[in-house]
């Protein structure tokens, strides 16, 4: 049987603001799609030519590969410091973070907080996986009560290593940030909601409102040692106990 | 104006557009300065959280292509040396200013110059250099200051201009440059503007391939082989027939410069040589020097940080001894000419 291409429509195609270079995350990870979903917003805004990418230390340390925007990679935790510093000089760009939980919530504490303090007009996208990816599955100050990974091996113990941090409601209580939400990317009604929120924390940039953070539930099948199918029931069942999504902050 | 205010005015002078800092003696004055006068000239301001965000401000600031400028004092030098790695790895121009105080730790607040080796030798990690410039007066460091932004931009470096406490407080007349008009520099074609028009601009300092990272630090350092050829500077102070000389830089150059006028009115043929690029360092005109003289006495207010490298250019050609004062005490002249004396009997 033969189709006759002239007569299809295309309905799903290639972010124009990707490029043609293969992300290197692992099979069934979720930054994939938080990847993608940033490059369909950047298309849909029509900003591809004046976003910067702030790169973080961790598995999307060469996301500026795979945009087709100015990137610039920042030392771990710094991100937020980094985009202020472009932001401030040049208020027409429209600058985002992409961090992990270790380096927005760990090492980037205090640069994180103060940008959002400051009420900086950029955009934070934070990703939650609960793990250090990149160096192989050690505890995150996300990590929920219990879960074991190489640096606790017998489960997060709360009387050592503390309580999950959480963020999104840490950022809430600062008075300048215009919209701070939670979301996840366990089903497609979620994906879809996740990427309406990444939309509208671009348009606050792009409407000069101020900071927005959209903390991202996700999974991490490689170091969770899970499949992606039970990553994902794990995310739905057991992580959003700890990390209720929603919106923390929508100021008009 | 005391010397920080003027290394400030020199800044927005030399066109800086951006500056970020956070508050330690004995350099508030530049922070406040510039709190009051950049933003007149539509440049960027923020007291930052820590001199860790104030210099990855700096990083973001100076990757969008604007003159970017940082100060500290030595503790906070020691938490922007993360960033200052970053810079050079990532080929960013940046002045930082230094306005040093005594250490180690907390140490105190009086002028010293124990930070040349975190200064010249690469206090952050990886193979990088870092051009180092010491004013003996205020007018230097104005001159300097202007100098630093025009180097950072030319070899896409970190320069640090290494000052102190003493500098930093003191105030003497001096006249001011001619503001540079930033519209005019040289254009910044690597710089983040937006790929409009053109492929994607990337700031990185990561290179996962062996092979990547090792040409583009081979190439890093033949531009630091260009700075060792055409940028040393120093200045000489009665050496032609100098039997000794003295080697020391920023507020001891100063002190020093009354030491040679004192030993000369006694009949001691002494001479100052003043590096005032620290690096690099000006091996070759000592090692000129060195058959010349019997003795080059290295003066400074630390343990001995800068002879080493006052050894290395004169090996056994002449006696190297050294005069410190630490913990922050600076040498009087007299002090520093009991020294010579030592020295030529």
């Amino acid at each position: 049987m033969s189709v006759n291409m002239d007569n299809m429509v295309k309905v799903f195609e290639r972010p124009r603001s990707l490029t043609d270079a293969q992300f290197s995350y692992c099979p069934g990870c979720h930054h994939g799609l938080v990847t993608r979903i940033i490059a369909h917003t950047i298309d849909e805004l029509g900003i591809q030519d004046r976003a910067v990418v702030v790169t973080p230390v961790g598995c999307s340390v060469i996301m500026y590969e795979w945009f087709r925007c100015d990137g610039i990679q920042a030392a771990h935790g710094r991100a937020c410091a980094v985009a202020t510093g472009i932001k401030r000089v040049n208020p027409n760009l429209i600058v985002f973070t992409y961090q992990g939980d270790g380096d927005l919530a760990a090492i980037g504490t205090a640069e994180s907080i103060h940008a959002a303090n400051r009420g900086e007009n950029i955009t934070v996208v934070f990703i939650n996986n609960q793990i250090y990816g990149m160096t192989g599955g050690q505890m995150a100050p996300t990590t929920v009560v219990g879960q074991r990974t190489t640096s606790c091996p017998n489960g997060r113990n709360a009387q050592i290593a503390g309580y999950p941090i959480r963020f999104a409601e840490v950022i809430a209580q600062l008075d300048a940030p215009v919209y701070v939400t939670r979301q996840a990317l366990y089903d497609q009604k979620r994906i879809m909601a996740a990427s309406r929120a990444i939309k509208k924390a671009f348009q606050c940039q792009v409407e000069g409102r101020g900071y927005s953070l959209v903390e991202i539930l996700t999974n991490c099948p490689t170091n969770w040692r899970m499949s992606p199918v039970e990553a994902n029931s794990h995310l739905m069942n057991e992580v959003i106990r700890t990390f209720p999504l929603g919106d923390f902050v929508d100021r008009d | 104006m005391t010397g920080n205010e003027a290394m400030a005015e020199a800044a927005i002078r030399a066109g800086c557009r951006a500056y970020f800092g956070y508050p330690i003696t004995p350099q508030n004055e530049i922070l406040e300065y510039m709190a009051g006068h950049i933003p007149a000239v539509g440049g960027a301001f923020i007291q930052a959280e820590s001199e860790i965000a104030a210099i990855n401000m700096c990083y973001g600031a100076s990757a969008a292509g604007v003159r970017t400028m940082t100060s500290s004092s030595s503790p906070g030098i020691s938490l922007k040396m993360e960033g200052i790695s970053y810079l050079a790895g990532a080929d960013l121009p940046c002045v930082i200013i230094n306005v040093a105080r005594g250490g180690p730790g907390l140490g105190n607040i009086a002028p010293a110059q124990g930070d040349y080796f975190q200064a010249t030798k690469g206090g952050g990690h990886g193979d990088y250099r870092m051009i180092v410039l010491g004013p003996a007066t205020i007018a230097e460091a104005i001159e300097l200051v202007m100098l630093a932004f025009d180097l950072a931009d030319k070899y896409r470096v970190p320069v640090m201009v290494l000052s102190d406490g003493m500098l930093g407080q003191m105030m003497e007349p001096i006249m001011l440059p001619e503001p540079v008009d930033p519209t005019l520099l040289p254009a910044k074609p690597w710089a983040l503007s937006g790929a409009r028009g053109r492929d994607p601009n990337v700031v990185t300092s990561y290179f996962i391939d062996p092979g990547d990272l090792n040409r583009i630090n081979t190439q890093r350092q033949s531009r630091y082989h260009q700075i060792e050829e055409n940028e040393i500077r120093y200045r000489e102070t009665e050496t032609s027939d100098a039997t000794i000389i003295i080697v020391a830089y920023g507020a001891v150059a100063r002190i020093a410069r009354t030491v040679v006028v004192m030993a000369r009115s006694q009949g001691i043929k002494l001479g100052l040589v003043q590096p005032i690029t620290l690096w690099p360092f000006p091996y070759a005109p000592l090692r000129a020097l060195s058959s010349q003289v019997n003795t080059i006495l290295t003066v400074e207010m630390s343990a001995g940080q800068m002879v080493e490298d006052v050894r290395l250019a004169v090996a056994d050609r002449a006696k190297t001894p050294f005069y410190g004062e630490l913990g922050g005490l600076v040498p009087t002249p007299k002090d520093i000419l009991r020294e010579v004396k030592r020295n030529v009997s």
